[in-house]
């Protein structure tokens, strides 16, 4: 590297250059100390409940039978939120890359990004306050004409406080993130590629399917998941929104709690044994959203070779 | 024009500071009313730093009797965390801190930990706080409701289930009740509130409600929940035919509140009645003599006493190992305890002030407190 005659501007610019790499290193480092600590902290204070008498762990049962409805009410929740979330962003997404007017598509796109800044707790207070109530009715017809079917057997829950709602709430929180990204990826589709469709003889729709789709794939899965993991870890508004209960298939009835609106409401007033055992459902929690990561990870990768852009 | 403006913030200055010291001569005029705040004109050269931890129940008092306390000792500070009562003694147990909030009286493994701290007196349970506990509906056309506590029960464990049900119109004659369905609400995180209404069920409708009093609502139960008092106040008030309990301060609107059956009587809630219902209380057994821990009398049958209600203490160590310490303690609970601390809470977090009984009880457990020697 000494040798080649581009890197010899002088001393300073290799000063710049250790600095800088010494400055990227040590970021790079200190982001696997946070995680390593976190997780080390919750490893121990974790560990009384895994070894702690079952029947006095919350609920009577030992961890594993406390800790399993609350994955799934997380799962259940996240799933909602993603099933309402991802074609309503992706549309979103190609209406601004693709579809609006030049200058329309800027406004949209700043009032999105204001939407991912509003905090939490006002989305919960919106829910509970405004959603919550005027989802009711609807669970009640659900239920009445519906019940058939598991997912909306009643009897319906009169404040409309139910999972289902709570899901509707974080697609909403998650429609941001995942809009604003998948827009930043529709719009680097290489313009040759675009135009090649269209000269091709294919409408827009069959352009965005051959060309814009196919580039933006990983990005889009990307986005999504990022868009999962702040569902799972939504707190506040789930919190406020959801009147929590034991594991139900019914959307519609009060029931259903996540893991990280249960660690918030009981955190506060726990000590010892409930403490730790709070303590090991965030570590649960942190356990699948590594998971998750992971499996995009692994998506990404896997669809990279197909993607088109090479 | 700035000579002006100056001017003008100066006479604002000049007002505020002749206010601040008529309200000082105000309680200078209280103190000597009541011997509790008698201290107050003395302990007015106190100075360092109180820290307590624990109820969030207590937090709204906590914070009109800080601002009062320190208008009179300026060179104390306060600092107060709600993070819960359990967490409140387990750092007062281990020194953190000087005092602890908490809804519920020490346990008795407490109180043998609180030895090694505290001396061989150990810690001692002071009331200072009294909240009412509303049951509260959303119904319609209706305000005011007759509600015994087998009733009550029966309603939040879904063993009735409409409004129009024959046992709530028996003891409501002349009201007419709709049919619709009756959705209780609670609280989905842990809390006093939930304790103290619980415990009331227990003792009062032993027959229908047959779990113990426990911060957490029976999980098995049906009905829906809501995080804090506020979220369960605005589930109800959106919900038509909603059952709750929430402490009396945040019920408010068009909610309706029960009169609960005591005796043969039906009594509405008022803070007089919640602060009688206290003081109708035995103390409880086994404690320490200065130590007030109260044995919450859930069934009196004195008609001017509302039975559903939550008392939060202070905890304190009856020996402290240096004056100061012991000084600010001391001063810091008079002004809580004195009338006008009370009226302080009573004003800002809507709760009952203590009877005068029960105070100059207090008192002379504050008045005993010493330094370790």
């Amino acid at each position: 590297m000494s040798s080649n005659s581009l890197t010899s501007a002088g001393a300073s610019g290799r000063t710049g250059d250790k600095v800088f790499s010494g400055f990227a290193l040590g970021a790079g480092a200190l982001i696997l100390l946070v995680l390593f600590s976190v997780a080390t902290f919750l490893v121990v204070q974790a560990a009384p409940t895994f070894v702690a008498n079952p029947s006095e762990v919350a609920g009577g049962e030992g961890f594993w039978k406390y800790i399993l409805p609350l994955v799934l009410g997380t799962v259940i929740a996240a799933a909602i939120a993603l099933l309402i979330a991802t074609p309503v962003s992706v549309g979103v997404a190609l209406f601004i890359s693709h579809f609006a007017p030049r200058r329309l598509a800027q406004g949209f796109g700043y009032i999105i990004d204001l939407l991912a800044a509003i905090p939490s707790v006002v989305y919960g207070a919106w829910g509970v306050a405004f959603l919550a109530p005027a989802m009711a009715p609807g669970y009640q017809w659900l239920a009445d004409n519906a019940g058939w079917f598991p997912l909306f057997a009643g009897p319906a829950s009169a404040t409309g406080k139910t999972i289902l709602t709570a899901g509707i709430v974080l697609a909403v929180m998650v429609i941001p993130i995942v809009t604003s990204l998948s827009r930043e990826i529709f719009l680097q589709t290489p313009k040759l590629h675009e135009e090649a469709a269209l000269a091709l003889g294919a409408t827009r729709w069959e352009m965005i399917r051959m060309a814009v789709f196919p580039f933006g794939r990983p990005g889009v899965v990307s986005a999504i998941m990022l868009g999962l993991g702040r569902a799972l870890g939504e707190t506040m508004a789930v919190a406020l929104v959801l009147s929590s209960g034991p594991l139900i298939a019914s959307l519609i009835r009060s029931g259903n709690q996540t893991i990280a609106a249960e660690i918030a409401l009981n955190f506060p007033e726990a000590t010892g044994l409930s403490l730790s055992t709070l303590i090991a459902a965030g570590l649960v929690l942190f356990v699948i959203t590594l998971a998750v990561n992971m499996l995009a990870r692994w998506i990404v990768g896997r669809h990279k070779e197909f993607s088109g852009a090479n | 024009m700035k000579a002006l403006s100056f001017g003008r913030s100066a006479a604002v200055a000049v007002i505020a500071a002749g206010a601040l010291a008529l309200s000082a001569c105000g309680s200078d005029n209280a103190t000597g009313t009541s011997p509790s705040a008698g201290g107050s004109a003395a302990s007015s050269n106190l100075t360092g730093t109180l820290t307590g931890t624990g109820s969030s129940a207590q937090g709204a008092a906590i914070d009109a009797w800080k601002s009062g306390f320190t208008a009179a000792n300026p060179k104390v500070n306060v600092q107060y965390s709600p993070d819960g009562s359990g967490a409140g003694r387990k750092a007062f147990l281990s020194g953190a801190t000087q005092f602890a909030g908490s809804d519920a009286a020490m346990k008795p493994e407490e109180i043998s930990q609180s030895k090694t701290l505290c001396g061989p007196d150990g810690a001692i349970d002071l009331p200072v706080y009294i909240s009412p506990i509303a049951v509260t509906f959303k119904l319609s056309g209706v305000k005011e409701l007759n509600l015994a506590p087998d009733t009550i029960a029966k309603m939040f464990r879904g063993q009735i289930t409409t409004w129009n049900d024959p046992a709530i119109a028996a003891d409501n004659p002349g009201v007419t009740l709709p049919a619709t369905k009756i959705t209780p609400v609670h609280r989905s995180d842990d809390s006093g509130t939930t304790q103290n209404f619980t415990d009331y069920l227990a003792k009062a409708a032993p027959s229908v409600w047959k779990d113990k009093g426990a911060q957490t609502w029976p999980s098995s139960l049906p009905g829906e929940n809501a995080k804090g008092t506020s979220g369960v106040v605005k589930t109800v008030t959106a919900t038509e035919g909603a059952l709750a309990y929430a402490d009396d301060s945040a019920v408010g609107g068009d909610l309706g509140v029960a009169k609960v059956k005591v005796g043969s009587s039906w009594v509405k809630l008022s803070a007089d009645a919640a602060a009688k219902a206290v003081e109708l209380s035995k103390p409880a057994a086994g404690r320490a003599a200065n130590d007030l821990a109260l044995d919450l009398n859930r069934t009196p049958t004195d008609p001017s006493a509302y039975p559903i209600v939550l008392v939060s203490y202070h905890v304190v160590c009856t020996t402290y190992k240096d004056q100061a310490t012991a000084d600010l303690v001391k001063g810091w609970e008079k002004y809580v305890l004195s009338d006008e601390g009370q009226k302080a809470a009573a004003g800002s977090a809507k709760s009952a002030p203590l009877s005068s009984s029960l105070a100059q009880k207090a008192l002379a457990a504050v008045e005993a407190i010493k330094v370790k020697s």
